[in-house]
C-alpha cells in the first residue's frame, strides 16, 4: 500500500478521532456521575458526597477542554481531507451536526462555566441545574453524531440527486435501523468507562488508606455500576451485533473471522484465536469451539452467516483489524463483568474494601473500558469499509483533491500537536487522581473572582452559605 | 411545515453570517487577551486576565464550529472548496487552538517551566489562530480557483501579499478587542496599561482598516461596482463615516476614562467592517463564481435546520448572556489558586 493521499486521510482520520472519542465519552460519563453526586450531597446533605464532587469536577474540567478542541478538529476535517463526501452527503449529515452544535454544544458551554466556577456565585438549586443541563448537552451531543455515524452505516430517507444525497425524510434518516443499538452499546461504553476509571481511583486510594471516606463512596459506587452496566453492555452489544448481521453482513463475517461457509450441520464455531490471511482467504493456527457462534449469532445451534468468499473481494474490510479488535473488545468486556461480578461478591462477605488483590485488580482495570470502547469503534469503522455511506459511497471516493504531500504534513502537525497535549492531559489527570480525596475538597483551581468595582457583590442567591466548609 | 416560499439560501447566508460575526465579536476579545501576553508578562497580571475569561471562551468558540457546521450543512459546495483552498491555514488555525484551548485548564496545573511552556502555547495560539482567520478572510476575498464543483488551485494560491496584511490586521484588531475587554475588567495597574494598549491598537486598526478597504475594490471589478458605481454608492458611504464615529466614541471614551465604552466601540469598528465586507461579497459566498444560491444544499436541508436555529438561537443568545452575567463584576487581582 503506497502512502497516496488516501491512505494518509484516513489515518490522519482515525488518529484524530481516535484522540477524541475518549474525550467526550469520559466526559458523558463523569457529567452524569457528578450530578448523581450532587443529587446525594443535596438530597442528604452528607459532606463526602460535595468532596467526591469537587475531586471529580476538577477532573472533568481537563477531560472536558480537551474533548472540546480536539472535536473542534472533527467538524473541519470533513471538509479539508473529505470534501467530497461533505459536498455529497453534506445535505443530509449537515443538518444533523448543526443541530448537535445548535442543541448540545452551546447548551454545553453556556453552562460549564457555572458548573466549574459557580459553586460561590449562584445558588445551589441554580448550580445544581446547571450540572443538569451540561449532563443533559453531553448526552443530546451523543444522540446526534450517533445519528449521524449510523446513517452512514445504515442509510436510508434519501434519494440521490447528480451522485448527492438529498434528503427525503428526516425521521428515516435520524431513526436510520443501527441507531437505536448504537446509541445505547455508545451510551453504555461511556458509563462503564468512568465506572472503571472511578473505580480504580479510589481502589488506588483504598489500598493507601482503607478508612478514606470519600474513596469508599467512589469505589462503591462504580462497583454497583460496573454489577449493572457490564452486563447491561453486553446485551445491548449483542442485539447490535443481529443489527449489523442484517445489514452489514460483511463486517459480522470480519468479526467472526468466517472466510468460508460452514458445511451444514456444522454452524459457526466461536474463533477464539487465529490469524487472518486477507490473501489467502483464511485463518491461520485458529483455535475454535464448534456452533457457539451459531448461538450468539443465530440463536440456533446450527445456524450459519453469509460468508466473506462470497462478498467481491473489492467489498470487504480489510479482515484482521476487525477481527482482532473484536476479540481485544469482548474479551475487556467480559474481564469487566467478571469484575462487577467478583465485587458484588465481596460485597455480600463484607469484604469489598479489605480484599487487596481486588483492589489492585480494579486499579489495573482502570483504562479497559476505553480500551474496549476504542477497540469496538475500530470493529464498526474499519468493519464497514470499504464505503463512507455503506454500499453506496467508497472511501476512495470521498476524500479531497489535495495531494500527499499536504496531507502527510498535516498529519506530523497533527501527531506533534497531539503527542504534546494529550501527554500533558494525561500527565494532569494522572496528577490529580494520585492526590487522596479529602474532607473539604476544593473546587477547580480557578475558584471565582469576587466581584468588586462597577458591579459589586455575587449574582444569584446572595445569602447562600458557601458549600467550603471553613477550615 | 412549507419554508419552500421563502428564499432559504438568502436566509441561511444571513443566518451563517450572524453566527460569524458572533464569533469574531466574541472569540476577538479572548484571542486579542491571549495575543496580549505578548507584552503583559507578570504572572499574577496573566492569571487575571486568564480568569476573566475562562468561563466563556468556551462558549464563545462554539461559533466557531456553528460557523463551520453550518457550512457543511447549508453550503456544502462552499464547504468543500473552501477548506481545501486553503488547507495549510485551517490546520494551523485548528492546531492553534487546541494548544490554546487547553492552554486555560493547563497553566493551572503546571508550575515553572511547564507554566511558561503553556503561557507561551496560549500566546502563541492565540497570534497564530488570529492571523490564520485573517488570512483565510483575505483568501477568500481575493477569490478562489473552481473547476468542476471542487478547488482546482494549488496548495499556496492563498499566499499573497493581500492575506499577509488582512493576517497582520485581524493580529492587531483582536488584540483591540482584548485590551479593551480588560479595560472594562480589570482594574488598577493592568488596567491603565490597558488603555495604553489600546491607544496605540486603535490607531494601527484603522491604519489598517483603511489600506484593507482600499485594496479590497482592487482585487475584483464587481467589489469596484459594488462600492463605487451608481446607486450602491448611497449605501455604501455611510460605511466609513460610521467608522470615522466610532473611533471618535472610542478616543472619548478612553480620554474619559470610560470602563465599557471602548469595548463596545471596538466591537461596533469590527461590526462595521464586517457589514463592509458583506456589502462586497454578497452575493458571492465563494468569489468570484459561486453564489449563495449555487453553493446551498436542497431546500429540504435547509428548511430542516432553519426550523432549529429560529428556536435555538435566541434561546443560545438568551443563556449565553446569562452566563456572562453571572460572572460579570471586575477580576480582582493577588487570588491564590492552589
Amino acid at each position: 500500500m503506497s502512502l497516496d493521499a488516501l491512505t494518509l486521510a484516513r489515518v490522519q482520520f482515525a488518529f484524530t478521532i481516535g484522540f477524541h472519542i475518549v474525550f467526550p465519552a469520559f466526559s458523558i460519563g463523569l457529567a452524569a456521575y457528578l450530578m448523581v453526586l450532587e443529587g446525594a450531597w443535596l438530597r442528604t446533605g452528607r459532606q463526602v458526597y460535595l468532596d467526591v464532587f469537587q475531586y471529580w469536577l476538577k477532573i472533568f474540567a481537563v477531560v472536558f477542554g480537551v474533548g472540546v478542541v480536539s472535536g473542534l478538529v472533527m467538524s473541519y476535517e470533513f471538509g479539508t481531507n473529505w470534501s467530497q463526501f461533505a459536498y455529497r452527503t453534506g445535505p443530509i449529515l449537515g443538518p444533523l451536526l448543526g443541530y448537535e452544535t445548535l442543541t448540545a454544544f452551546f447548551l454545553e458551554a453556556g453552562f460549564l462555566g457555572v458548573m466549574l466556577f459557580g459553586m460561590t456565585r449562584v445558588g445551589r438549586g441554580l448550580h445544581f441545574a446547571a450540572t443538569c443541563l451540561v449532563v443533559l448537552g453531553t448526552h443530546i451531543s451523543a444522540a446526534w453524531i450517533l445519528a449521524s455515524n449510523s446513517w452512514m452505516q445504515t442509510p436510508q430517507g434519501y434519494r440521490i440527486v447528480d451522485g448527492r444525497f438529498f434528503p427525503e425524510s428526516w425521521l428515516a434518516i435520524i431513526f436510520n435501523p443501527s441507531y437505536p443499538y448504537r446509541f445505547a452499546h455508545m451510551l453504555g461504553a461511556a458509563y462503564l468507562s468512568v465506572a472503571f476509571v472511578v473505580g480504580a481511583v479510589g481502589a488506588f486510594h483504598l489500598l493507601r488508606d482503607r478508612g478514606n471516606a470519600a474513596a469508599r463512596v467512589m469505589f462503591s459506587m462504580a462497583m454497583w455500576m460496573a454489577v449493572v452496566a457490564a452486563p447491561a453492555q453486553i446485551v445491548a452489544g449483542d442485539l447490535q451485533g443481529d443489527n449489523t448481521l442484517q445489514y452489514q453482513p460483511q463486517k459480522v463475517a470480519a468479526m467472526e473471522g468466517d472466510w468460508q461457509r460452514h458445511a451444514p450441520g456444522e454452524g459457526e464455531p466461536l474463533v477464539l484465536f487465529g490469524l487472518p490471511d486477507q490473501q489467502a482467504q483464511t485463518n491461520h493456527d485458529e483455535i475454535a469451539i464448534p456452533h457457539v457462534g451459531s448461538l450468539y449469532l443465530t440463536h440456533s445451534w446450527s445456524g450459519t452467516i453469509k460468508a466473506l468468499n462470497e462478498f467481491p473481494p473489492g467489498d470487504i474490510p480489510y479482515v484482521p483489524v476487525v477481527f482482532f479488535a473484536f476479540r481485544i473488545m469482548v474479551g475487556l468486556g467480559l474481564l469487566m463483568f467478571g469484575v462487577g461480578a467478583l465485587g458484588l461478591l465481596l460485597r455480600r462477605k463484607g469484604r469489598i474494601y479489605e480484599t487487596r488483590p481486588f483492589l489492585r485488580l480494579v486499579v489495573a482495570m482502570g483504562p479497559a473500558g476505553f480500551l474496549a470502547m476504542l477497540a469496538g469503534w475500530t470493529v464498526t469503522e474499519a468493519g464497514r469499509q470499504p464505503y463512507t455511506v455503506y454500499g453506496l459511497m467508497r472511501t476512495a471516493e470521498s476524500v479531497s483533491p489535495v495531494g500527499a504531500a499536504g496531507v502527510a504534513v498535516s498529519l506530523g502537525a497533527f501527531a506533534a500537536v497531539y503527542l504534546v497535549v494529550f501527554s500533558a492531559a494525561v500527565l494532569f489527570l494522572l496528577r490529580l487522581m494520585a492526590v487522596p480525596p479529602h474532607p473539604g475538597e476544593p473546587g477547580p483551581p480557578k475558584v471565582p473572582q469576587r466581584s468588586a468595582g462597577l458591579t459589586p457583590g455575587p449574582a444569584g442567591a446572595v445569602e447562600e452559605p458557601s458549600p467550603e466548609p471553613a477550615e | 411545515m412549507d419554508l419552500s416560499h421563502l428564499d432559504l439560501p438568502f436566509i441561511w447566508a444571513a443566518l451563517l453570517a450572524f453566527a460569524v460575526l458572533a464569533y469574531v465579536v466574541l472569540d476577538g476579545f479572548d484571542l486579542g487577551v491571549g495575543i496580549l501576553f505578548l507584552v503583559e508578562r507578570e504572572p499574577e497580571d496573566r492569571d487575571v486576565m486568564v480568569n476573566s475569561i475562562a468561563p466563556v471562551w468556551d462558549g464563545n468558540e462554539t461559533w466557531l464550529v456553528l460557523g463551520g457546521g453550518g457550512l457543511f450543512a447549508v453550503f456544502p459546495l462552499a464547504y468543500a472548496v473552501i477548506l481545501p483552498a486553503l488547507y495549510p491555514l485551517m490546520i494551523a488555525m485548528l492546531l492553534a487552538l487546541i494548544l490554546r484551548g487547553v492552554a486555560f485548564e493547563f497553566r493551572f496545573r503546571a508550575t515553572g517551566f511547564g507554566r511558561r511552556w503553556w503561557d507561551l502555547a496560549f500566546c502563541g495560539g492565540s497570534v497564530t489562530a488570529a492571523a490564520c482567520q485573517g488570512m483565510a478572510l483575505g483568501g477568500l476575498l481575493q477569490g478562489i480557483h473552481v473547476e468542476n464543483n471542487a478547488y482546482a488551485g494549488g496548495w499556496w494560491d492563498w499566499l499573497t501579499g493581500f492575506t499577509l496584511l488582512c493576517g497582520i490586521a485581524v493580529v492587531i484588531g483582536y488584540a483591540l478587542l482584548g485590551s479593551s475587554w480588560l479595560i472594562w475588567r480589570t482594574e488598577g495597574s493592568l488596567q491603565r496599561r490597558c488603555r495604553r494598549h489600546a491607544r496605540a491598537l486603535v490607531t494601527a486598526t484603522l491604519a489598517l482598516i483603511v489600506v484593507v478597504s482600499l485594496w479590497t475594490p482592487m482585487l475584483n471589478p464587481r467589489f469596484m461596482h459594488r462600492w463605487f458605481g451608481w446607486p450602491g454608492i448611497l449605501f455604501t458611504s455611510p460605511v466609513p463615516l460610521l467608522v470615522a464615529l466610532t473611533a471618535w466614541g472610542f478616543w472619548r471614551g478612553l480620554a474619559l476614562k470610560h470602563h465599557l465604552t471602548p469595548l463596545l466601540c471596538a466591537e461596533a469598528l469590527f461590526v462595521l467592517c464586517y457589514a463592509g465586507l458583506g456589502i462586497s461579497f454578497y452575493p458571492s459566498i465563494v468569489p468570484p463564481s459561486i453564489s449563495i444560491w449555487q453553493a446551498a444544499a436542497p431546500d429540504a436541508s435547509l428548511a430542516f435546520l432553519l426550523v432549529g436555529a429560529v428556536i435555538m438561537i435566541p434561546i443560545i443568545l438568551a443563556y449565553t448572556g446569562y452566563s456572562y452575567w453571572i460572572f460579570r463584576g471586575k477580576i480582582s487581582a493577588g487570588m491564590h489558586y492552589h
